[in-house]
């Protein structure tokens, strides 16, 4: 008991503030008893009270696997559908503290098709927590757990080697498990592997040594997280924070907030903005309401600085000596979280740090099997899939490589149109510095092409259906500019396929890619100066979005051949549609494949009531 | 901080949920802290029932002052044009027309598309596996598979139309850290968290407070003076006391620590069926 005013209160409350936090996560499979160890760790610190034990008694008896024992497990098992079931399928987060430490024990499922909850656990964890089932021993599984953990950068283990009591506390039993994972994990990096041998079920080795294992000498898991130094930080880490917020509330005070992700930071100091890479002099250092006389890793903090320099969210201050690297192109590992699959050129959004940016897989250098660790090749990337892969930004990033320094080097992607997170990467290096990359300036530009024709150079887009009548009424288009004099090309769909896109074919990804090489082709024609017709179905909106990414404002026109299905379904001048229709042709667009419509086309032509000479009429005029 | 700052960072039209509890207080300590010298740059939503004790209508008015923020009070019209009252209504009832119900309107009305939550992980296992950022599909629905993982620090905050994030930026603090908080930093708090002597009654095995003369006696019922204190403040008639000795911050925080109940016991709505907070936050509730 701690009493009010007593010595026992004022050092509980100094203890408190000193108090670290260790963030663990636990990864093992249904059986290996992983909530019932982690109820048990919350039962043994008294982080659970007497209600609370109350209703485990009812629930017990009602979902509870033990009979008429207390099923701990049940303290952890939180969503109604996971307690029927009887399987966890999130990630969820449980508190518990000592005398010396907190603790945030991320528990997650450990099913092959749950990777990614386990990866969102690990990716704030300092340390691991693996469980293995006495009876079982090493499993595929446990080797899975293992290599997603130290791809997430932890590098403690706990080889938790559980159900102790079944195997009658076994020292044989015990070290071989032992001897088999080190064998394994030798190559993951870990900085400590440290096994015990204990019974979530029992308490055995959990709270307090156990007397049946007269063989082990090292600490109970208690006493071990109570302990370990995890602490990855190089104390003399040069000083980098992340820009997140500009507070500027009047013209006499500009700060810049975040959260310092290495390294401490005094006023006075003297820093660089990254990218723009100014350098600059620390003027105060605000730790909420107060200025302070230095920060450190960790500590959400306002600068303000000496100069009136241009720094936004998603800017870097670093220490002048040693500054992050900038670049826009990295090899990653990345991790697949979602159902639709990962397509090479396709475009997301990503985001580093506080910088948001559109980024694009230029390759996948090869899958990993997670179970085996074997390097796979692959094309598109699915859910839980993790792989080796290229990635290239559309502005240059603020990074380090992700074992340097998790902030820095940690990403997410996410979709442009469902907005999801749908990817999580890490940083392994760049492909090349931003700085090293010029466009080589040539001496004649498109405008002096462009004179020279006289003529305003452009990219015309035509989307739509198959049959809607793009080609014809492009062709038609052309006709009356090549009349007028005026210097054009028309890339259409199924030519480009005959020559340049031969090696593509109609999934999902291989259109993507037609699109993206058609999309270059076109930039580098209306660069030439020429005015260039693309009459191309283009299902995806995220295509033709990166298509208009290419060029410059008002350059490129999209044209929306808008005819109903029905419509091209009745002409179906090349007879493919009846093909879709009896299953002889795959991914058809409008049959088993998605035509997703312009939001804001420049020009939308119900072509299925207008003529085609009409439809042209309105082009020419919204060119001038 | 870094977590109210994200937040804002992404939203068009954020606020703040303030319930003038001990979480919300610590919440909108934090974020002025996060935006100093500078006020907040969103309003205060308090979704009222009628019900809340007296002492907590003077606080609000006080913090708002204190605090420069803009306020705003929603009550459910319809549930005051009913009368809707936990004790004419029932618990439940009440909850769901003057809470979840009057939430809902309130940022419909106002069209807020990031909302700040003090709720945490600690306080009920549905919650230990709520995202910071929790993704609410249009109508307020809560769909526990359609979460968005949350890796490292980076939330991602782009939502549609229609749709809303509400964040909880206290989610890894427990009871505990509240208080050692308040303690550190010296926040003002609601004195009902302090042990005084009040009228209350007997209930249920419980200790409710008289707050106004809106209380319906039982027949046997009798009001007591009694030294009492509160863990959790909402509405005064669902809202039990416990008798306490702890009229400091310091004695709170020692009692806390030796507490063998927890905090949502003093709650009436928890214990109506398996699974109830989870039902609720899928209706909206927070």
């Amino acid at each position: 008991m701690v009493a009010p005013g007593s010595q026992a209160l004022e050092d509980f409350l100094e203890n408190q503030q000193t108090r670290e936090t260790l963030r663990f996560i636990t990864c093992g499979s249904v059986d290996d008893g992983k909530s019932t160890l982690i109820g048990r760790l919350l039962f043994e610190s008294k982080a659970i009270f007497d209600d609370q034990l109350q209703s485990l008694a009812s629930d017990s008896r009602q979902y509870g696997t033990q009979g008429e024992h207390l099923d701990l497990a049940l303290l952890v098992d939180g969503l109604q559908a996971e307690r029927e079931q009887g399987i966890t399928i999130d990630v969820a987060y449980r508190f518990f503290s000592t005398d010396r430490r907190r603790f945030i024990v991320a528990d997650t499922p450990g099913h092959e098709q749950y990777t990614r909850n386990m990866a969102t656990g690990a990716s704030t964890a300092d340390l691991a927590v693996i469980l293995i089932d006495a009876r079982k021993g090493v499993l595929v599984q446990t080797r899975r757990h293992s290599r997603i953990v130290a791809m997430m950068g932890i590098r403690h283990v706990v080889l938790a080697v559980n159900k102790m009591d079944m195997v009658g506390f076994d020292e044989g039993v015990y070290n071989a498990i032992v001897a088999d994972y080190r064998a394994f994990a030798e190559g993951l990096g870990f900085a400590g592997i440290q096994a015990i041998p204990l019974s979530g079920l029992t308490g055995d080795n959990v709270l307090n040594p156990s007397a049946h294992t007269p063989w082990y000498s090292g600490p109970p898991l208690m006493a071990y997280l109570d302990t370990v130094v995890v602490q990855q930080h190089q104390p003399r880490a040069a000083f980098r924070m992340p820009v997140q917020w500009v507070n500027r509330p009047n013209l006499d005070f500009r700060g810049f907030c975040g959260r310092i992700a290495e390294g401490m930071v005094h006023p006075g100091d003297v820093v660089r903005v990254l990218p723009s890479g100014v350098r600059t002099r620390v003027k105060t250092v605000l730790a909420g309401f107060a200025g302070v006389a230095q920060a450190r890793s960790g500590d959400a903090v306002t600068l303000t600085l000496e100069d009136e320099v241009d720094v936004s969210r998603g800017d870097v201050l670093a220490a002048t000596q040693a500054p992050p690297e900038v670049a826009d192109q990295f090899e990653a590992r990345l991790l697949w979280m979602t159902d639709h699959a990962l397509t090479p050129s396709r475009q997301y959004l990503m985001k580093l740090g506080y910088r948001e940016v559109t980024a694009s897989v230029t390759e996948i250098k090869y899958r990993e099997d997670v179970n085996t660790g074997a390097q796979l090749a692959a094309k598109t990337l699915g859910l839980n899939e993790i792989a080796t892969v290229n990635i290239a930004t559309s502005a240059p990033l603020v990074f380090e490589p992700y074992r340097v320094n998790r902030t820095l080097g940690g990403f997410i992607l996410m979709d442009k149109l469902t907005l999801d997170t749908v990817g999580a990467g890490m940083i392994e290096f760049s492909l090349r510095r931003a700085s090293n990359i010029h466009w080589q300036a040539l001496e004649i530009n498109q405008r002096s092409r462009a004179q020279q024709k006289h003529q305003v150079p452009r990219c015309i887009w035509f989307t739509g259906l198959s049959g809607s009548g793009k080609s014809t009424i492009a062709n038609l288009l052309e006709k009356r500019l090549h009349l007028e004099g005026k210097h054009t090309y028309l890339l259409d769909g199924d030519n480009v396929r005959h020559g340049l896109n031969r090696d593509l074919g109609f999934t999902e990804a291989d259109r993507v890619e037609n699109i993206r090489r058609v999309a270059e082709v076109a930039k580098l024609m209306v660069d030439a100066g020429l005015i260039v017709l693309v009459s191309f179905i283009s299902p995806f909106r995220s295509e033709r979005r990166m298509a208009r990414g290419l060029f410059a404002e008002g350059e490129f026109l999209e044209v929306f051949v808008d005819t109903p299905l029905a419509e091209c379904e009745r002409r179906d001048q090349k007879g493919l549609y009846a093909k879709a229709r009896q299953g002889e042709l795959k991914n058809f667009t409008g049959i088993d494949s998605p035509y997703e419509p312009p939001e804001a086309p420049e020009i939308h032509l119900n072509a299925d009531t207008v003529s085609p000479e009409a439809c042209v009429e309105s082009v020419l005029k919204r060119l001038g | 901080m870094e977590i109210i700052r994200e937040a804002v960072a992404g939203a068009r039209n954020p606020v703040m949920l303030y319930s003038i509890g001990k979480d919300s207080s610590v919440m909108l300590h934090l974020a002025r802290k996060a935006f100093y010298p500078a006020p907040p740059p969103f309003p205060l939503l308090h979704v009222d029932t009628g019900w809340k004790f007296k002492a907590m209508y003077a606080h609000r008015d006080r913090m708002v002052a204190e605090s420069g923020m803009k306020l705003i009070v929603h009550t459910n019209p319809e549930g005051v044009a009913a009368g809707v009252g936990p004790f004419t209504h029932g618990s439940g009832y009440h909850t769901d027309v003057m809470k979840t119900q009057a939430l809902k309107q309130a940022l419909d009305q106002h069209g807020f598309d990031v909302v700040f939550g003090g709720a945490r992980r600690d306080e009920e296992k549905s919650r230990a596996k709520e995202r910071i950022f929790s993704f609410r599909a249009g109508g307020h629905r809560w769909d526990p598979k359609a979460q968005r993982p949350e890796l490292w620090a980076l939330y991602n905050t782009h939502i549609h139309a229609g749709e809303s994030i509400r964040v909880f930026p206290l989610s890894n603090w427990t009871e505990l850290d509240i208080w050692q908080y308040i303690h550190a930093e010296r926040i003002p708090i609601v004195p009902l968290y302090l042990a005084a002597e009040r009228p209350v009654v007997r209930r249920g095995g419980q200790w409710l407070m008289v707050d106004d003369e809106r209380f319906p006696f039982a027949p046997g019922e009798q009001v007591e003076i009694r030294r009492v204190r509160f863990r959790t403040l909402g509405c005064w008639p669902l809202t039990a006391a416990i008798e306490s000795e702890a009229d400091t911050l310091e004695a709170v925080i020692a009692e806390t620590f030796n507490a063998r109940s927890s905090e949502r016991q003093g709650r009436l709505i928890d214990t109506d069926a398996p699974g109830s907070m989870e039902k609720k936050k899928q209706e909206g509730y927070f």
